[in-house]
């Protein structure tokens, strides 16, 4: 039975932490983002300063340097790989194209906020690099690990920004927790 | 241990991966004899002393990397990507 | 006892505590050994081996007899150190190895044969029977040696591992390390400062003298104080750092709630990593015993040790003491017992120059205390001087010092060796042994406190100066500065067993007997005799043992040299090592989208890598997996099956040279391959051997899909970027996973086409969708990817959508699916499924088969180079002789295969040398009625139609099997393609 849009089913969408956060313990929330679309941008050959130029057009922001984030209003594009960033809030200009490849990677990624007094240090049980904001100020973006997962860390001026894999959301969730907690403990031991 | 990566600086051992010996960049000539290409493949020094091997920086920029060190000292001399630069 | 006046415990509040059951009193600021000596316990456990009584030897981290297990909220903690354990308010503690009480040990009947259970006693007398090693001789030995046991529950408290960073790490908190870290902190550079105890001041927490007018003690606690209020300094009470690793690494074991009674959420300990990018060590010095007759009896204890308990604690363990030295620190124990009004019985130095350092105390220079006697507690001491003389003194305490040992173990975990220094008859870090690290005070020998405070000054501030970090050095207070003057004395002579190794059972005599049986490098008589084992690693007897050693091989001793000291420096719980990674810690567990609907349906879920899929689907009256497997099998023979297949790797790929990149990383040719069309790959190794295979999708001109295996995604990935980046890197191709981004299901089976044009936006037909298509397609309004591929056999698509819509897509799918007699399907179904096929899985292609093994021989295009060609082509790889793919079946239909079972001649004896090839995969075909096997045979597909004996050592099963085609059915392949 085709519906009046012409289709015949009706598809419904899941964040990929649905039901799992958010969660707050002791002084630091952790909370799922909405990112927009998500899109991955690898310059070809050469391409370097045509890309940034085309996204400065575009989207009002250049191609980071490693470990960068460029912001502009609505839109941020985050350093995530060599020769790799993740366009993060608006759809990619088809002027992008011709430089780059796009490739859609809104629906991969468990995108969550840790916010509080306690972010930093609830991080330094899982992450191997140096969070604290004189270290990683904002604007900072790092590809590293939580625990055993691959994650993309960038400081937003609201918190630290972590992405995982979509399929990971629970551990993602479980992990930070359970280090929320550990450092909650602490702080209530004195 | 740590190795500082040329695109994400230093970083801790663990989100390296370990490959072996850099020779793998050196690949024969598709006409090469086959044992030319077995010596390549299998054969290898086990020097006590410098070395230079691959490692793959899976955690983190995911670029190949050629790291010179010392096996007995543990000094690392340098650390290169095996992609150059002016590839692009 | 406790004495007035004395020890800087806080005597406003006492705390009440157990030990084996019995209730004691100590104060806040005590550690449990100055508890229990304030309460005239001197007996707190038995040694290993012979189960003798022993005492608190030490006061630190160093202590190698007083190990207790302690209880807390049900949780046991085995062999914490009672030197270190601060004594809180319900303290539990009870002591170890012993039976049935630590005053009563049956076991210490193992004493009294002690003659027959020397040095290598155990290599020697339980080699025979052979058998009996097993059976009768280890439990025996593990029954009556050891430690603290583990409790056997799992392990509820929670333990923490984490990462700092820093510029200037400053190991040890004594005067050396706060001046360190004073000068480094001054200069504005990131500082650590790690202490193993709960204060800062290290000796100076235990002397009584003066630092910049002021005592000691709190000097240190006013610096501390002040460093602790520094933005840019951390302090680390607690926190022993344990290792020392390449790149300026050090492990550092923290205890953060041992001294608690109720920890709450806080871990026990934490375990963490620091980047250092430089380090000063100041981990200071441990005295040493010196071995005479029966020096274990509880109540002889390190001179620097009773000194401390009196002073830091107040307590003293006897009415009279006694102190026996061949150095001039040992002196000012004497002086400070006198001080404290404690009786002091004697002063008995080694040496016949020595002054008497200690004010009004009987002085014996040139004497020797030869033997101390007592069983459960020290009683008297007999002393020996010169000419022979003798003399007995009745005393309850014995201070004992060898000379200081400076704390050398960093300095040698990246193999550095310490040079012997016989000015202070120790050896002392070699210059540079760990780069970055610099070792400062006595952990370099330098022992008298202002002298200690000046290198720390020195060594801290030119680390953060290395570091280009600029400031004034700062000014350094007033101390001692008393020279420090040893003779060395390693064992008094003498009959009887003189104790060197106090957790180890090791004497003199057994060190002796070791080189007499020419155990005599260090190394050897280290294993031998045990010396150096176990929790302590041997750190109040290393240097004694192997001076003895040395002098019984006639060799000094640099050149007899030490043991390696390997990290850790303090036992780390492995549970704080391995923190966060217990049960779903233990990897990450990734779930597709369509795991609640698959759980919601009662299908147990397996692990295939990190991923959960379903094992089968089961329907209400089915009682076992067969039974669900079969009926999914005809269902998708005859209906409809769907399958979440999301977990196979996806790998986007753009650029101009995608082609050429894919036909250098596949055997076969993909730059022909059309825009919309989909081929199989077959990915090679460079020796030859199959990596991975799976199906790559041309979606345009310019982007393609590449899919792997579920469990080979990561690898192939790290290796499309190695050759991508070793040999390719004049291409243009850019590629990134999409693995996640798509949420993927198999639609498999006769009526797949009818389900699909049911959901579709615009329906499809042979035409729009012949076999192994690809084009976009549209559901409910969703941009989706369609591919018509089959694993099944039968005629097949994959449909895939954005992620977010998997969970919804799937329950769509199996409403349509139920409608049309079909269903889910899950991996036991999916292997059947494949097996009938005679499509391989990394069961087949397990690393060891090439192409021609598994008759793809004709896919390594000849045409192009690829990664494994050249080698694939090498003699041997190509061989009539090889073990081919081979499908196999029981005669007797209904009789089972096993996998992993080997193959023989039927008439052949089922050994080794007649082996001829193993099965890899079967399953119960419910379309053909028999089991099915793949595996593979040598020479297998010249045998198609033999017969072939199956051998399942492992389960015990034979069974003669039918060689045929791996393919059992739909040969020709008409029905994924109708």
């Amino acid at each position: 039975m085709r519906m009046e849009d012409g289709c015949v089913v009706e598809l419904t969408a899941l964040m990929p932490c649905n039901g799992i956060l958010p969660i707050t313990i002791g002084e630091t929330t952790l909370s799922e983002v909405d990112p927009g679309r998500i899109t991955a941008l690898m310059p070809f050959r050469g391409q370097h300063a045509a890309l940034t130029e085309a996204l400065q057009a575009a989207h009002g922001l250049g191609f980071p340097e490693p470990g960068q984030t460029t912001v502009a209003e609505g839109a941020s594009c985050v350093w995530t790989a060599r020769d790799q960033a993740f366009l993060m809030g608006p759809a990619p200009d088809d002027s992008l194209a011709p430089h780059a490849a796009v490739t859609d990677q809104s629906d991969a990624w468990s995108v969550v906020l840790l916010a509080g007094l306690d972010a930093e240090d609830v991080l330094a049980r899982l992450v191997p690099i140096d969070l604290r904001p004189a270290a990683f100020p904002e604007g900072a973006a790092a590809r590293t690990l939580c625990q055993h997962m691959s994650v993309t860390i960038c400081r937003r001026a609201e918190g630290l920004q972590i992405m995982a894999f979509r399929s990971m959301a629970r551990t993602l969730a479980h992990e930070i927790s359970d280090a929320m907690a550990s450092v909650a403990g602490r702080r209530a031991a004195g | 241990m740590r190795l500082t990566c040329p695109i994400c600086g230093p970083r801790d051992r663990r989100e390296f991966y370990y490959q072996g010996d850099a020779v793998m960049l050196d690949r024969p000539g598709a006409d090469a004899p086959p044992q030319v290409w077995a010596d390549w493949l299998h054969l290898r020094d086990n020097p006590a002393g410098r070395t230079r091997d691959l490692w793959y920086h899976e955690a983190g920029c995911t670029a190949w990397l050629a790291v010179e060190r010392d096996t007995v000292t543990h000094e690392v001399f340098s650390v290169e990507l095996v992609e150059s630069a002016d590839a692009d | 006892m406790r004495i007035d006046g004395k020890g800087r415990v806080d005597r406003s509040r006492p705390l009440n505590f157990t030990f084996d059951g019995k209730a004691y009193s100590g104060f806040a600021g005590d550690t449990l050994a100055s508890a229990l000596l304030g309460a005239d316990v001197r007996l707190m456990g038995r040694s290993f081996k012979y189960h003798r009584p022993r005492g608190v030897l030490t006061a630190g981290s160093e202590e190698p007899n007083a190990l207790v297990t302690v209880t807390r909220a049900g949780d046991t903690d085995p062999n914490i150190r009672a030197t270190v354990q601060e004594v809180y308010s319900g303290l539990e503690a009870v002591s170890q190895n012993r039976w049935p009480s630590l005053n009563v040990d049956f076991l210490s009947v193992n004493n009294l044969a002690a003659p027959f259970f020397g040095a290598g006693f155990y290599y020697k007398t339980f080699m025979w029977p052979k058998s009996f090693w097993e059976k009768l001789y280890e439990p025996m030995i593990r029954r009556a040696a050891g430690l603290g046991a583990l409790s056997g529950k799992s392990n509820a408290e929670r333990y923490e591992k984490a990462y700092a960073f820093c510029d200037v790490l400053v190991i040890g908190g004594g005067p050396a390390g706060l001046m360190a870290a004073h000068a480094a902190s001054r200069t504005g550079a990131e500082v650590i400062l790690c202490d193993e105890g709960f204060d800062c001041g290290g000796r100076l927490a235990s002397e009584e003298e003066e630092v910049d007018y002021q005592p000691g003690h709190a000097w240190a606690h006013a610096m501390a104080a002040e460093l602790a209020t520094l933005p840019n300094v951390r302090l680390m009470p607690r926190t022993t750092v344990t290792g020392a690793y390449d790149g300026g690494t050090f492990g550092a074991l923290e205890r953060v709630t041992h001294h608690l009674a109720n920890p709450g959420d806080a871990p026990v300990e934490c375990f963490w990593r620091i980047a250092a990018k430089r380090a000063v060590l100041c981990a200071g010095a441990m005295e040493r015993h010196i071995a005479f007759r029966d020096n274990d009896r509880p109540g002889v204890m390190m001179a620097g040790a009773l000194r401390a308990y009196l002073n830091r604690w107040g307590v003293v363990p006897g009415q009279r003491v006694a102190v026996f030295g061949n150095n001039d620190d040992a002196h000012r124990t004497a002086r400070d017992m006198l001080d404290a009004g404690v009786r002091v019985e004697a002063l008995v130095d080694s040496r016949h120059d020595a002054q008497n350092l200690a004010g009004d105390v009987p002085f014996f220079p040139g004497w020797q205390v030869s033997r101390a006697l007592g069983g459960k507690g020290l009683e008297a001491i007999d002393l020996t001087g010169p000419q022979g003389a003798l003399k007995r003194l009745q005393v309850d305490a014995l201070g004992v010092s060898g000379g200081w040992n400076p704390s050398v173990h960093l300095t040698c975990h990246l193999n550095g060796r310490p040079v012997w220094n016989d000015q202070i008859a120790a050896f002392v870090p070699r210059d540079g042994a760990v780069p970055g690290m610099s070792v400062a005070g006595s952990a370099r020998g330098t022992f008298s406190t202002h002298a200690c405070l000046r290198e720390g000054a020195e060594a801290g501030f030119d680390a953060a100066s290395a570091l280009g970090f600029t400031g004034d050095k700062p000014v350094i207070p007033e101390a001692e500065n008393a020279a420090y003057r040893v003779r060395r004395l390693w064992a008094v002579a003498g009959k009887g067993r003189a104790w060197l190794d106090f957790q180890n059972d090791v004497t003199v005599k057994d060190v002796k007997q070791a080189a007499t049986e020419n155990y005599k490098s260090v190394e050897h008589m280290k294993r031998y005799t045990t010396q150096g084992m176990a929790t302590d690693q041997g750190k109040s007897s290393n240097v004694s043992a192997l001076a003895v050693l040395a002098d019984a091989t006639g060799r000094d001793i640099p050149e007899t040299g030490t043991t390696t000291f390997r990290p850790p420096y303090v036992p780390v719980p492995i549970a704080a090592m391995g923190a966060g990674a217990q049960g779903a810690g233990f990897a990450p567990q990734r779930y597709t989208t369509s795991h609640e609907g698959c759980v919601t349906r009662g299908a147990p879920m397996i692990e295939a890598g990190l991923w959960y899929r379903p094992s089968y689907f089961p329907k209400p009256g089915e009682t076992s997996w067969r039974e669900s497997c079969d009926r999914e099998v005809k269902m998708v023979r005859e209906a409809v099956g769907i399958c979440d297949v999301s977990t196979l790797g996806k790998i986007d790929l753009q650029g101009r040279d995608v082609g050429p990149f894919l036909d250098f990383v596949y055997s076969n040719t993909f730059s022909t391959l059309k825009p919309g069309r989909v081929r199989y790959g077959l990915m090679l190794r460079e020796g030859g051997h199959v990596m991975d295979d799976g199906t790559t999708a041309r979606l345009s001109e310019t982007q393609w899909v590449m899919t792997t295996t579920t469990a080979a995604a990561g690898p192939v990935m790290k290796h499309l970027d190695w050759v991508r980046q070793a040999y390719c890197s004049h291409m243009d191709v850019r590629f990134v996973s999409v693995t996640e981004q798509w949420a993927q299901f198999a639609v498999a089976g006769p009526k797949s086409r009818e389900l699909l044009n049911a959901l579709l936006d615009e329906p499809i037909d042979d035409d729009s969708f012949p076999f192994m298509q690809n084009g976009p397609v549209s559901i409910g309004g969703v941009a989706a990817r369609l591919f018509r591929i089959s694993f099944s056999g039968e005629h097949a698509y994959e449909i895939a959508v954005p992620a977010r819509y998997g969970a919804s897509l799937f329950e769509v799918l199996l409403g349509r699916a139920e409608a049309l007699g079909g269903g889910p399907y899950g991996m036991e179904a999916l292997n059947v499924l494949r097996i009938e096929k005679g499509h391989i899985t990394h069961a087949e292609i397990h690393g060891r088969t090439n192409a021609f093994d598994i008759g793809f021989a004709r896919m390594v295009s000849a045409k192009k180079d690829c990664i494994g060609k050249a080698l694939a082509a090498r003699p041997g790889m190509v061989d009539d002789d090889r073990e081919q793919l081979v499908g196999l079946r029981p005669v007797t239909v209904g009789n089972a295969l096993t996998a992993g079972a080997h193959l023989f001649d039927k008439e052949a004896e089922a050994v080794r040398i007649n082996d001829l090839g193993y099965i890899t995969s079967v399953g119960f075909s419910p379309t053909l009625g028999t089991f099915l096997g793949l595996g593979f045979l040598k020479n297998g597909r010249a045998r198609h139609g033999e017969e072939v004996r199956m051998v399942d050592h492992l389960r015990g099963v034979e069974e003669v099997c039918l060689v045929t085609d791996p393919v059992a059915f739909d040969a020709d392949g008409g029905r994924l393609r109708g």
